[in-house]
């Protein structure tokens, strides 16, 4: 396919899970009305969902997942080693997601509790960037279709890979939503990086933080405002915790 | 001007009328927040009886019908070795229902600019020039403070403006569009009587402020403020969300943003709504940003909103809605921060 009379350069990308749902690979051969287009702009090489082939010449690998098991550790090492760019995909695999939940817990009690008699090999959850250098991470949970596309186009043409500074609260006001902690609930939307539209307080459900922080989030003032409006703290807290996007970040 | 009197049922068949003829909005109740107060919004109606005439204000104000948050402003097609570019301005002929005076001096203000201003926006003319707009007066809420700033009546910018006498609503009509309209509905001249009872209304709605800003001055003492520790004193609690400037009449900030279609045969030059707010806003190519405290961003968008700037004459263009302070989570609100400043001074 031409672009302005230029035959633009396939991007080589391979695709690789970890632990983690699949959800975030799957919307990449979501969205079948731009599908072909989509693929077009791509040879994919490696890519257990949609193709056989398993080569290992590719230019970006977007990962999915947390890393949860040694031989992750070793193969990831191992796609680092081969890739240009690197993307952590979804926030399994930029902030350890859901799955960090585990880390709250002795590992023997998880393994218990999960398998039962039958027990695993597993470690403690770590983020992407915690094992290998990130060049570039795509938030949420699961990730943006569209934001995934305009993110390939961008490195296809060449242009500045956007994604937004500012928080969800600007998206769901251009929604004209009615704001969710004016109806009593907990919204994270002040201090989370804006890009899905609002999905959450546009269904009337608080924001949990899938696309972790904004810039220059203002974690401070957004829980005083949580506690004048009557919250307790654990329950504050449970929620800054689901994704494990703020870890490290939100000072009391 | 031209003035008449409608009775309020005779008023609901006009207003039936031209909701069978045009796409039209009003406003109505969207939710209940957890203290119990009603949250409005402008909405498309299909009937009359769909409205809430009685409404307090809407969440969000009418900026966005004229200023959409997403606004293509032209669309480019690829082919192998050129390229077209497409530019849309037609808007259907729209009504708007309801506007209370502040909504329609705030879009006087944004005519001021975006019409008759060094740079006037075709879009916005289109969409302005389409929109039959009939204003509407009402007992201000609590914390209104248009009349601290001289907007609580309004003069211009409306096609048809509605003030309530008790049976029958007042009308003042402002365009010929309106005069067409109105001819085939049966209003009347307005009798001796029918100006008392305007006269009385206007006072009494006068009288019910509550909330006020004093602003003798204020251009001068936000220069003096300019390094004030007040400014850091609320802007330790903003979020820099954004939220009172989309909600704002009168804030019109944009960014541009061009984006190539994932088939690479077409692209998009769009026009969308952004605050000073907002923490990349100052931030230039190579990274600097001239506004890297959330202090000195909550402080600019006080400046233009009551010191102005060049492109608005220099006059303040905050018309006292109090929408930004309602739906501020941060409880910052033009009232407290600026009597704050008037205390510094
Ligand atoms: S609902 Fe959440 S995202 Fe929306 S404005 Fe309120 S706090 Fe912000
Ligand atoms: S609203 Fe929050 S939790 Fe929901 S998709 Fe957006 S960032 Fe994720
Ligand atoms: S002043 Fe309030 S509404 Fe405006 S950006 Fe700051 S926190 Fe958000
Ligand atoms: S500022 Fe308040 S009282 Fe004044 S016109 Fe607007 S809504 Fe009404
Ligand atoms: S600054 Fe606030 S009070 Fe003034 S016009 Fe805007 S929303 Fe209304």
């Amino acid at each position: 396919m031409k672009y302005l009379g230029i035959d633009p350069q396939k991007v080589k990308i391979g695709v690789f899970d970890f632990t983690g749902c699949e959800g975030c690979e799957l919307q990449l051969a979501n969205k079948e009305e731009s599908l072909l287009e989509f693929l077009s702009l791509l040879e994919v090489v490696n890519f257990r969902e949609i193709s056989s082939d398993s080569s290992q010449d590719y230019d970006i690998a977007l990962v999915e997942g947390s890393i949860s098991r040694k031989d992750e550790i070793e193969r990831l090492t191992d796609i680092r080693a081969r890739a240009k760019v690197l993307v952590a995909m979804g926030a399994c695999a930029c902030f350890g997601g859901v799955n960090y939940l585990k880390n709250q817990y002795p590992l023997k009690d998880v393994v218990k509790e999960v398998y039962g008699m039958h027990s695993v090999e597993t470690s403690k959850v770590k983020r992407i960037a915690d094992v290998v250098k990130v060049d570039l991470n795509i938030p949420g949970c699961p990730v943006s279709k569209s934001e995934v596309e305009s993110i390939i186009v961008s490195i296809v043409v060449g242009a500045e890979v956007k994604i937004p500074k500012y928080p969800v609260c600007v998206e769901c006001k251009q929604n004209v939503n009615t704001c969710v902690v004016d109806l009593g609930k907990i919204c994270l939307g002040p201090i989370t990086r804006a890009g899905c539209g609002a999905v959450c307080p546009t269904g009337k459900a608080g924001c949990l933080g899938c696309r972790g922080p904004a810039e220059d989030a203002n974690y401070g003032s957004l829980r005083e405002i949580l506690r004048e409006k009557g919250h307790c703290e654990s329950e504050i807290e449970q929620k800054l915790c689901f994704y494990n996007a703020f870890n490290g970040s939100t000072e009391k | 001007m031209i003035y008449k009197v409608i009775t309020k049922n005779e008023f609901k068949k006009f207003i039936n009328g031209l909701i069978g003829e045009n796409q039209t909005f009003g406003p109505k109740q969207v939710d209940r927040r957890a203290d119990g107060k009603a949250v409005y919004q402008f909405m498309e109606v299909s009937s009359f009886d769909e409205m809430d005439l009685n409404y307090t204000v809407t969440y969000s104000s009418v900026k966005n019908f004229f200023l959409p948050f997403k606004e293509e402003l032209s669309h480019f097609k690829f082919s192998d070795n050129d390229w077209e570019q497409a530019v849309e301005y037609r808007v259907n002929p729209r009504v708007i229902v309801g506007a209370r005076p502040c909504d329609i001096n705030a879009l006087a203000i944004l005519d001021k600019i975006l019409m008759r201003g060094a740079f006037p926006s075709p879009y916005y003319i289109a969409r302005r020039k389409n929109t039959f707009l009939i204003g509407m007066d009402h007992e201000p809420p609590e914390d209104c403070f248009c009349k601290s700033l001289g907007h609580d009546t309004v003069h211009r910018g409306f096609n048809l403006f509605c003030e309530d006498i008790g049976e029958q609503y007042y009308l003042t009509i402002n365009s010929s569009k309106a005069f067409v309209f109105l001819k085939n509905v049966k209003a009347g001249k307005p009798t001796k009587k029918d100006d008392v009872k305007l006269i009385e209304r206007r006072k009494l709605l006068r009288e019910s402020f509550q909330a006020r800003v004093e602003v003798a001055g204020l251009s001068s003492v936000l220069d003096i403020e300019f390094k004030s520790p007040v400014w850091k004193k609320w802007g330790d609690k903003c979020l820099n969300c954004g939220s009172c400037a989309m909600v704002c009449p009168t804030c019109y900030c944009y960014g541009i943003e061009e984006t190539i279609d994932v088939g690479m045969k077409s692209s998009r030059k769009e026009r969308v709504q952004y605050s000073c707010n907002l923490v990349d806003f100052a931030q230039v190519a190579g990274g600097h940003n001239f506004r890297p405290l959330k202090e000195d961003r909550l402080k600019y968008r006080f400046y233009h909103h009551y010191r102005g700037f060049a492109e608005n004459a220099d006059d303040p263009i905050c018309v006292g809605c109090n929408r930004c302070g309602r739906a501020c989570l941060a409880g910052i609100n033009p009232r407290e921060v600026i009597s704050d400043l008037q205390m510094e001074g």
